[in-house]
């Protein structure tokens, strides 16, 4: 993990009751999605030393979630709900992407976090 | 390796090829190495693959084949490092890609053959499929002295060799001398080449803590698509290139681009004949003899 971006927290999974969901999600909640093989959405902006909540959920399979420059991964379980925040320290442009091979298409299941000043 | 031997090699294969030559093994000095010996890496080469990164992706291993079979010293052995097939979420047709491949390697001339999977053989089915036409996914053998271990950080989803794993290598390990020469093949990258990408091993730091005490070892891998050379300390990391097409060079994108559009010359892609004695001469072989 690289020192410069704090990193609050971990994750709590909740059972969700089914993935169509979603509550009206809070200022600085954003909700993804994954689904062989894309993130719904694949580009998020975000502003630099505010905490942001990632809500991730999964609709067919159990997908992985890793961000590398946060030091963040986890699984995305179907039914399960699985927060994590961050709180990006510095501008910048960042990946996000699927880290438990799904098939033919694995690879290119990924997405991008814009942190904005 | 002498340069006057390296000539000499070159001679024997009777191929153009890109040369790189590297310390193999730095802490053992030319007497004491063993008898010379030569084997050929195949990497990734997804048979089953169908797309615009490779329209010749259905000959092109047996042009590889033939590439090979035309070398003027054969090769001790052969080794596949993985992404044997190209994946496939159907078991029938999973099994029907490792079969098919199974044959068309059959046409090697070289009978000995080592095979290791990637994660588009093993990932769907933690390699169930794989060991029925390949066999284990981790094991070890010895050739003239020379001591390779096979490592499997493929057929755990998410990229593990896993403690058990781990707990073998460490019991191979303890019987080996600090001066042993050791060669470990795996499919991803052990050290962190390009996290964001993932290219790497999620525990393949536990790997190379394991490895460093030992002063002669050299891993070979694939799964980049490409030539690359790395080293973690005194351990040198050499990734192959692929046999269906290469991939985005390692740079600053936070997300991995998309192949290169396909090259009719098909360069970048090929296999790699590999020399051991105290240095390495690495041969890189075009798919298609010129």
């Amino acid at each position: 993990m690289r020192r410069r971006y704090l990193i609050a927290l971990l994750i709590a999974g909740s059972a969700a009751g089914g993935v169509a969901r979603l509550a009206a999600a809070t200022p600085n909640e954003v909700e993804i999605m994954a689904m062989k093989f894309d993130f719904t959405p694949d580009t998020i902006k975000v502003k630099a030393g505010q905490p942001v909540t990632l809500v991730l959920t999964s609709i067919d399979r159990v997908h992985g979630f890793k961000m590398p420059d946060f030091g963040v991964r986890t699984d995305i379980v179907p039914g399960l709900e699985t927060r994590v925040t961050i709180t990006p320290a510095k501008a910048g442009t960042f990946a996000y992407f699927c880290d438990v091979f799904c098939g033919d298409g694995h690879e290119e299941m990924s997405g991008t976090l814009i942190v904005e000043t | 390796m002498l340069q006057a031997d390296r000539r000499d090699f070159l001679k024997l294969a009777g191929v153009a090829g890109v040369t790189f030559t590297a310390g193999l093994f730095p802490g053992r000095d030319a007497s004491a190495q063993a008898a010379d010996f030569h084997f050929v890496q195949f990497s990734d080469t997804h048979w089953g693959y169908k797309g615009p990164a490779n329209p010749d992706a259905e000959h092109t291993l047996e042009k590889a084949i033939e590439t090979v079979n035309g070398l003027a010293k054969q090769p001790d052995f052969i080794v596949f490092t993985g992404d044997l097939t190209h994946t496939t979420e159907d078991p029938k047709e999973r099994r029907a890609r490792m079969k098919r491949m199974r044959e068309i390697v059959g046409g090697l001339n070289v009978k000995d053959i080592r095979f290791m999977a990637g994660e588009h053989d093993a990932a769907l089915d933690k390699g169930e499929a794989y060991k029925e036409f390949f066999g284990d996914t981790h094991y070890t053998f010895d050739h003239k002295g020379v001591h390779f271990i096979a490592l499997d950080n493929v057929s755990d989803p998410g990229a593990k060799l896993g403690d058990d794993q781990l707990a073998w290598l460490a019991a191979d390990l303890k019987q080996r001398k600090p001066d042993d020469r050791i060669v470990v093949m795996t499919h991803r990258p052990l050290f962190d080449l390009q996290p964001s990408w993932d290219w790497t091993t999620a525990d393949g730091a536990k790997a190379i803590d394991l490895l460093m005490p030992y002063q002669n070892v050299v891993v070979f891998y694939g799964h980049i698509h490409q030539e690359h050379h790395h080293m973690t300390g005194h351990i040198a990391h050499h990734a192959a290139k692929s046999l269906i097409f290469p991939q985005a060079t390692p740079g600053p994108q936070p997300r991995r681009p998309p192949p290169p559009p396909y090259d009719a010359s098909q360069k970048g892609m090929g296999t790699r004949d590999i020399t051991m004695a105290k240095s390495a001469t690495f041969v890189e072989l075009p798919v298609t003899r010129a």
